[in-house]
């Protein structure tokens, strides 16, 4: 199926829905091709290629909602679908609030190329594939004697949606994307077995890392690992290393949601305009990044994104907040999502910051633990490197950190200047004053 | 082809409307395959029928996924049907449904795995997927196909009516009664939401070893979950119960239970603390505790870290792990719990591996990858989220058995440490065995006895370690009731794990 027919199929379904008794309707139909490989050890170990299609319906019929999604996307299998889908959601209770969003939210999109398809796809071959990989793996097999086993991937994918709402917004989102890395188990005592890895994930292939970098950065990461054990419990200052930095951010989006503040989950209700963080702490969604992994002109409602700043110094500037839970709380929709997060960057590289410390732990991994959203408090597994008069001296691991997201962000005193760009959470390293971590 | 419709819509709303819509599908009763009566025969053709397939078809497909060499192939159908249903709000105002349907196949050269799916069942189609993943061998001499015949499998998960033909008002008063019970249970509850997700899924593996084997499997999960505000502080928490089970599952007194337990659970946890940092004897109630050996022991155990040396555990069957009264096994054979199988995604009977027995590490959790490798039988643990997966070695069911020691004299045999009894997450990194898991809550010990409540902690300990510091095992062994959901290598299966309460002599506590 080709986008026109993906184009035109969505509208069929939107005026069969409208012709069965749906009020509104919206339509969305993927299509996903990608092709895995893996290396181990000096052998192929997996291929793997498929092709996968879905359509998914969001039905508003009589003030009632439901959602359904099939893979059949056979014009006769799709008639009956969409009959059965509105003669269910009738069994619904009433709630005014499921609406489509007001078309409004549809206009203005921003004229900007997002420059997230690589042309190129169609011409990658499997031999090329298998290269990336095979390269790699035996890249770095060949950089050390301490290996256990390592496995290199390489994965891509191209996909394609279009979406129809029969209230009028119309669009065609196409994205590539390309994962390539290798991950390493490398050999400890008392039988223990370290790993790490490193991948680089980017919209065209040609953005990808050298080989070269991927297979020494995840050596280095390994090896730091041999000899870790925990350290003494007490208050350290902590520097989490960019790769991890995901970790202290993602659980800041949900309470930022509408839902979560409606259905009063949220330790961030009622502090918009209030300080939830230090100074240091800025972080802007931009949907307009040129090859950005989270780059889009319109969000999964079809509101037509725009660049907005969540967290000024330290200040909750605004929610995430979606058209329903919008209109129940009686807040303009402003897109319940994020697409990439960037931050206030600092002048400081992860070395300075180090040298900057006299008695710290480097966090550059999180093992488990959860967040509570309602409450804000957080208890995660860490390891990572002791650092002691601005040295590195031993790695660590089995240990915890936790506390309240507040005062978390709070204890940021500098923010690197070393944005991850493999992501579409943009973070930089970041040190925290005076953290306590559990260990012995 | 003949059309397979791959909805199940009718089951929400057939009361009134019109059967004129039934899809094909009803045709087909599954609950056939249960029936005494049936031969084999006819089982297979009933879902032979329901995938529009035919032995020739399989076997065509088959001889092009080995034609160029591989050693082996399967060819996994599956058709899926997922309901969703909710209240927010006081109001049942949402409701999803999901329909999945189509074949993976699978082809391996010694360790080697290609593989590919269509979600069309086509002679074209399939064929253009068997020739993808064939292409993991490359020689000239087309692999065996032995006779093909049907494998009839037990029933280790009974039940009364198929998911698709219990209608959404059936559902809709059960969501109801979780909130209403909510509601009643504490005023100082401000917000509830409650669920009930179903799932029905069709299987038919074919193996070029000449095996064909079919299974239904069912699934219910209902969930209550709530928001309570007091003095100024709120705090959520919810209860849910899960089975591979039916309708008939969802009993009033369940219903009550899953409200009661949201709220109370709730409600606790304004009075907890948070317990000091540091290590500290730490005591697993019955039940979903079984989270510990799931993270510090099970994954290490599956055979596909082992075979490629990468678990903390790859050296060590046959050797002395834990205390002699520790035994744990990992099974597909409990009656209706949530992570049991008819037969593995590789057709491979379900059974009982015992991981440790009698404190040795007695078996690895293989599929027909590792099983190969280390010339044993398939445990049966070769699982897969879906048709688009190659199936990985996982877990079923985890527990240890009963211990000699009594729940009394195990909490009086600490003077510091916690109890603990609700999780929401674990993770393991199976190389180094560092393992973790997050308390939702539990208690203080204080002088041998239960004192405050406690919330949201992280435990971290070591496997092999920990294993080694379980130096008390109660005899009150009991599943997990919830619905755990396994995640690996991008797949999640479901699971249950079960524990009887114990003492670990000292673990990492998240403390402040």
């Amino acid at each position: 199926m080709k986008t026109k027919d993906r184009l035109e199929l969505a509208h069929w379904v939107a005026s069969t829905a409208k012709a069965n008794g749906a009020t509104e309707i919206a339509v969305d139909i993927a299509n996903s091709r990608g092709v895995e490989v893996e290396y181990r050890d000096g052998q192929l170990d997996k291929i793997k290629e498929s092709t996968q299609n879905s359509l998914n319906i969001n039905v508003y019929a009589d003030n009632k909602f439901s959602g359904h999604s099939t893979n059949d996307l056979r014009r006769d299998s799709l008639g009956k679908f969409v009959k059965e889908a509105i003669a269910m959601t009738k069994y619904l209770t009433e709630d005014k609030f499921r609406q489509l969003p007001d078309s409004k939210y549809y206009q203005n999109i921003k004229d900007v190329e997002l420059d997230i398809i690589d042309n190129d796809y169609d011409s990658i071959d499997a031999n090329q594939r298998v290269k990336y990989a095979r390269d790699l793996q035996s890249q770095t097999a060949a950089k050390s004697d301490k290996i256990i086993s390592s496995t290199a991937g390489y994965y891509d994918n191209d996909s394609e949606s279009v979406k129809v709402h029969s209230n009028g917004f119309e669009g065609i989102r196409r994205q590539t994307s390309f994962s390539i890395g290798v991950e390493v188990t490398v050999a400890d005592k008392d039988g223990k077995r370290p790993s790490d890895w490193n991948y680089a994930t980017t919209r065209y292939l040609k953005d990808s890392p050298d080989l070269d970098v991927l297979s020494s950065g995840v050596l280095e990461k390994a090896l730091a690992k041999v000899g870790q054990e925990k350290v003494a419990s007490g208050t350290y200052d902590m520097v989490i290393h960019n790769r991890a930095g995901g970790k202290p951010i993602y659980p800041l989006l949900s309470p930022m949601g509408a839902r979560a503040i409606q259905q009063k989950r949220s330790f961030l209700d009622g502090m918009k305009g209030e300080k939830i963080a230090s100074d240091k702490f800025t972080l802007i969604d931009d949907p307009f990044i040129k090859r950005g992994m989270g780059s889009r002109h319109y969000d999964s409602e079809g509101i037509s994104t725009r660049n907005r700043t969540l967290v000024k110094n330290g200040v909750l500037q605004d929610y995430l907040i979606d058209s329903y839970y919008g209109r129940k709380l009686g807040w303009e929709p402003t897109g319940g999502s994020t697409t990439n997060l960037v931050f206030e960057y600092g002048d400081q590289s992860l070395e300075e910051i180090i040298k900057s410390i006299s008695h710290g732990i480097l966090v550059t991994s999180f093992m488990g633990g959860n967040t509570n959203g309602t409450t804000g408090d957080y208890s995660w597994g860490v390891a990572g490197q002791l650092i002691e008069n601005g040295q590195i001296v031993k790695p660590v691991s089995e240990m915890n950190i936790s506390g309240n997201l507040i005062e978390l962000w709070s204890s940021l005193v500098a923010m690197g200047n070393d944005p991850y760009m493999y992501s579409s959470v943009r973070r930089p390293s970041m040190m925290f004053k005076d953290i306590k971590f559990s260990g012995l | 082809m003949a059309h397979i419709s791959r909805r199940k819509f009718v089951s929400w709303g057939a009361k009134g409307m019109a059967l004129a819509t039934i899809p094909a599908i009803f045709k087909f009763n599954p609950a056939m395959a249960f029936s005494p009566g049936l031969t084999g025969d006819s089982v297979l053709e009933e879902y032979l029928k329901h995938f529009s397939v035919s032995q020739e078809l399989i076997r065509k497909t088959m001889e092009a996924a080995l034609s160029k060499g591989g050693d082996y192939c399967d060819l996994f159908f599956q058709h899926k049907i997922d309901s969703y249903v909710a209240l927010e709000d006081d109001a049942v105002n949402k409701a999803y449904t999901n329909v999945d349907f189509g074949v993976g196949i699978r082809v391996l050269k010694g360790d080697q795995t290609g593989y590919s799916f269509t979600e069309e069942i086509s002679a074209e189609a399939m064929r253009t997927a068997a020739m993808t993943a064939a292409s993991i061998a490359k020689s000239a001499n087309p692999g065996e196909i032995a006779k093909l015949g049907y494998y009839p499998t037990p029933d280790y998960y009974p039940i009364k009516t198929k998911w698709e033909d219990v209608t959404i008002d059936r559902k809709i008063p059960t969501i109801q009664q979780i909130n209403k019970v909510m509601h009643e249970t504490d005023a100082r509850v401000i917000k509830t939401t409650a669920s009930i997700a179903d799932n029905s899924s069709y299987i038919l593996v074919a193996t070029s070893e000449g095996r064909i084997a079919c299974d239904y499997q069912p699934m219910v999960r209902i969930a209550g979950n709530c928001t309570a505000e007091f003095n100024g502080k709120r705090e959520s928490n919810g209860f849910n119960l899960c089975e591979r089970n039916g309708i008939e599952f969802v009993s009033s007194e369940a219903l009550n239970r899953i409200g009661v337990q949201a709220v109370r659970r709730t409600i606790n946890l304004f009075d907890a603390v948070k317990p000091a940092t540091g290590e500290m004897p730490v005591v697993l109630a019955a039940g979903s505790s079984g989270i510990l050996l799931h993270e510090a022991i099970g994954h290490g155990m599956e055979a596909d870290f082992n075979r490629k040396n990468t678990s903390i555990f790859s050296d060590k069957i046959g050797k002395k792990v834990a205390e002699d009264f520790v035994n744990i096994v990992d099974s597909g054979k409990n009656k209706n719990i949530r992570g049991s199988i008819n037969i593995d995604d590789e057709g491979n009977d379900s059974q009982e591996t015992h991981l440790v027995r009698n404190g040795i590490l007695e078996s690895y959790l293989h599929d027909k990858i590792s099983a190969k490798f280390y010339g044993v039988v398939p445990t049966g643990s070769g699982r897969r989220q879906s048709f688009r997966f190659a199936p990985l070695p996982r877990m079923r069911n985890t527990y240890m058995t009963d211990g000699p020691h009594s729940v009394e004299e195990i909490i009086s045999s600490i003077k510091n440490g916690i109890y603990v009894d609700q999780f929401t997450n674990g993770q393991v990194d199976i190389g180094g065995g560092d393992y973790t898991f997050y308390v939702k809550s539990g208690n203080l010990i204080e002088n041998g006895k239960l004192t405050k409540p406690i919330k949201d902690i992280n435990l971290i300990g070591n496997g092999p370690d920990s294993l080694s510091k379980v130096t008390m095992v109660a005899n009150d062994m009991k599943m997990a009731e919830g619905g755990w959901t396994c995640g690996k290598g991008g797949q999640g299966v479901p699971v249950s794990m079960g524990l009887p309460t114990i003492k670990v002599s000292a673990i990492t506590v998240g403390g402040v």
